[in-house]
């Protein structure tokens, strides 16, 4: 009886829509007593240094790394919560406003540690969903190919550099595919929540023919190789590691304000989490962790919140709720088609 | 069985309090749970309401179909609920859903608010409708917006906690002011007992402390005991310097005529001596009877319980007792007594005793016929003793209050004394005693009050 039950739940989950992880590593001893399933949009040579080091904390485990991209890893965590089954213990996605959905939809197990009662309120819901990292949405642009004087700082520069009808930027400024991107489309959300700049802005890329494409390492190479000119609310992270090997990569945070991001974790459950996914989760909150991960770029510098930047954390609660409507969803692409025309088949 | 102490004050006055605190705190602990589970309910139902009634706005018609654009503030709001799902959806009004949430219970018919499960959690939820006549669209847009009752829970245990602290502080304190008030109160009995302990064993004069009024009528009451106490005392003493002072003239008289006949040689004047003697010491055996019986009625009359009495049966107690055939065999003593009796508070002992003492005197001094009555006059109520002679000589009357009656005692005549005792046992119950003379003869009353609550 149980075991019918179980075959069905196995033929359900393969009936789920079939999507490839983008790349698996697995970390740790092959023997180890316990093996944790990570899922994360993050790339495992980004994050793969900080497993490394909670390992080297816990012996008896080993880690099977999945890195997936923000839409699939939302669908497949859904999925897997609705058969009622843990396809991973720790999930951790750069698309929060997916991730808040999950513990809304009660897909997610409780933890609490003094690791997660230090975070601050905006930075956990639930003692469901956790912001484990710190990292700004930024402009890119090429050293080489953009001159000093026009490097935009803010919003506005990018409208004054499209503005010309001749204007060489035309076709060579990138951001997200939304629709692609779960990250983008946050991104673009919280825009839209920020500001009325980011309606100009769709007018801007719509007029000029900017390039809406998927993923940041895409969009950063494209501008490393001159292809665009500049990228916009590229994460920063990714952009910081880049720039750091590529000097023609220059890296702006905009000045009239910066999105902040901080990656969600969760424990999908609601079955209680295994302790240790708890420990690899308050691993990440402390000192060691968030040392680990500033390394990778992962945290933003704290010198850099001078103030001379306002910054504006996407803080993790139901109200990005909002952004996973299906009407508000349906709408806001509507418009982003019809800036950026039908996506290239 | 030993009888077990009783409580002390502050321990029974700790225990009702405590008991009421108890009671009360029950009650209040339920209505203070009741009124925060309405006050939490209230609070986050608006939050409902508002969440619903911005979402309704936000629906509106274009192109011929309904379209939301579901508005942050809705959302924003809700979220005042920190750690609360929110459930939410819009229906078409073809019934279909437009946005939110495919699957959630249906709302029972009639009802905006109610309670049903979201995703196996107990939550709240609101249906509001707006109607819409369009000319493409017509009909109803349902808009329903749910939360779990975290936030409820947390609100209703906060207010009901923070009631119970405050009754329970609120109740500590009076339990202390209990037993601060308990004591202070009783301070003044503390005061006095202390005050009693201090006094000299002699001293017997009534006490002069502030009480408060409720402890006034102990007060009252050992100063009225003390008085008594101090009564008793005096008659007492008196009874003792009485007893020596009448005896004294008497014995000495005895021991000189003892002296006398011891050296007398003449056997006739010897036995004249020895004769007067013989008289002497039953004069004095008679005196001692008396003051016995003095001593007896006295103490009585201080001490005795009263109850009623018919003044008939102690007349014809003393006629039926016969006395009388011993000191004057031969006398004849009628009884005059009425159909009604005659009721007075007394002790019967004393009454019994002064009686016997008028008859006896009536019989020692008066001429017969002797008769003992009974009798109602005015409000009095009369036990009488009546002769036929002319009373005692002019003196008597007026000395019987004294009791020092020398001479009678010293001449072997004891009337004085009998009197007396009969006056004393008058007086103790309220009445006197009246010597008058009546027709045919003298009469001796004892004149007693009637008892409270009877007419005269």
């Amino acid at each position: 009886m149980i075991r019918a039950a179980l075959l069905a739940i196995a033929a359900a989950v393969h009936a789920a829509p079939t999507v490839a992880q983008e790349a698996v590593a697995t970390f740790g001893p092959g023997d180890a007593g316990t093996s944790l399933v990570l899922r994360t949009t993050t790339d495992i040579d980004v994050f793969g240094p900080t497993v490394a080091a909670f390992l080297a904390t816990r012996p008896d485990l080993s880690v099977r790394f999945e890195q997936w991209g923000s839409n699939d890893l939302h669908a497949l965590t859904a999925a897997d919560c609705a058969a009622g089954q843990r396809g991973a213990d720790i999930v951790i996605s750069s698309g929060v406003h997916q991730m808040v959905d999950l513990v809304n939809e009660r897909c997610a197990a409780d933890w609490r540690s003094a690791a997660t009662a230090a975070l601050p309120p905006d930075l956990r819901w639930r003692d469901e969903i956790w912001g484990i990292s710190r990292e700004p949405a930024v402009i890119v642009y090429n050293r080489r190919l953009v001159p000093a004087d026009e490097v935009p700082r803010t919003r506005f520069d990018i409208l004054d550099l499209l503005r010309p009808a001749t204007s060489v930027y035309a076709g060579r400024v990138a951001t997200y595919d939304i629709e692609a991107s779960g990250l983008g489309f946050l991104f673009a959300y919280a825009d839209s929540q920020e500001a009325s700049t980011f309606g100009a802005l769709m007018e801007a890329f719509a007029r000029s023919g900017a390039v809406a494409t998927c993923c940041s390492a895409e969009i950063i190479r494209g501008v490393a190789e001159g292809d665009y000119l500049i990228a916009y609310n590229v994460l920063g992270s990714y952009a910081a590691l880049e720039a750091a090997e590529n000097p023609d990569l220059g890296i702006v945070l905009p000045g009239d304000y910066t999105l902040v991001l901080s990656r969600a974790a969760i424990l999908p459950g609601p079955e209680p989490a295994r302790d240790a996914a708890g420990a690899f989760l308050d691993f990440l909150l402390s000192p060691e962790g968030q040392r680990e991960m500033a390394l990778m770029q992962l945290r933003m510098d704290e010198e850099e919140e001078d103030g001379t930047v306002p910054f504006r954390s996407i803080p993790l609660s139901p109200v990005l709720l909002v952004a996973m409507d299906r009407a508000h969803e349906s709408r806001f692409i509507a418009r982003w088609r019809a800036a950026f025309g039908a996506p290239e088949p | 069985m030993a009888e077990r102490a009783p409580l002390s004050l502050t321990a029974r006055l700790a225990f009702g309090i405590t008991g009421l605190l108890i009671v009360g705190g029950l009650v209040l602990a339920l209505a203070a749970f009741g009124y925060g589970r309405a006050a939490a309910r209230e609070t986050y139902d608006r939050l409902l309401v508002g969440a619903a009634s911005d979402i309704a706005a936000s629906v509106g018609v274009e192109n011929g179909r309904v379209v939301v654009d579901i508005p942050v503030s809705a959302f924003e709001l809700l979220a005042l609920a920190p750690d609360d799902r929110i459930a939410y959806q819009v229906r078409g009004v073809d019934g279909e859903v437009l946005t939110g949430h495919a699957e959630l219970p249906a709302p029972p018919e009639g009802a905006d608010f109610y309670d049903a499960d979201f995703r196996g959690e107990p939550a709240r939820f609101l249906r509001v409708t707006r109607r819409f006549a369009e000319r493409s669209v017509s009909g109803n847009v349902e808009v329903i917006v749910g939360q779990t009752l975290q936030a409820r829970r947390d609100l209703a245990f906060d207010i009901t906690s923070k009631a119970l602290y405050g009754l329970a502080v609120g109740g500590f304190a009076m339990l202390a002011l209990a037993v601060f008030v308990v004591r202070s109160a009783l301070r003044p009995l503390d005061r006095l007992a202390r005050r009693i302990a201090a006094r000299d064993p002699q001293d017997l004069t009534p006490l002069e402390t502030a009480a408060p009024r409720e402890v006034a009528p102990l007060v009252g009451s050992v100063n009225t005991f003390m008085a008594r106490l101090e009564r008793q005392f005096d008659t007492t003493r008196n009874l003792i310097s009485d007893s020596a002072h009448q005896l004294r003239t008497p014995v000495a008289a005895l021991r000189a005529q003892a002296d006398l006949a011891l050296t007398e040689t003449d056997p006739a004047r010897r036995d004249g001596l020895v004769e007067r003697i013989h008289r002497r010491s039953v004069s004095l055996g008679r005196l001692l009877d008396q003051m016995l019986s003095h001593a007896l009625v006295v103490h009585r009359t201080g001490s005795a319980r009263r109850e009623a009495l018919d003044l008939r049966d102690i007349a014809l107690d003393i006629v039926e007792a016969g006395d009388h055939l011993v000191i004057a065999p031969g006398t004849e003593v009628r009884l005059e007594i009425g159909e009604d009796p005659v009721t007075v508070m007394a002790d019967a002992l004393s009454l019994r005793e002064a009686a016997k003492n008028l008859l006896s005197n009536a019989l020692s001094h008066g001429h017969p016929p002797i008769a003992v009555g009974t009798g109602i006059e005015g409000g009095e109520r009369l036990l009488w003793v009546r002769d036929a002679g002319d009373g005692p000589p002019e003196g008597v009357a007026d000395a019987i209050g004294d009791r020092f009656l020398r001479s009678a005692a010293s001449s072997g005549q004891t009337s004085g004394l009998g009197l007396s005792i009969s006056k004393s046992v008058a007086e103790a119950y309220g009445g006197r005693l009246r010597l008058e003379h009546a027709a045919g003869g003298f009469r001796a009353v004892l004149a007693l009050p009637a008892p409270e609550g009877t007419g005269p």
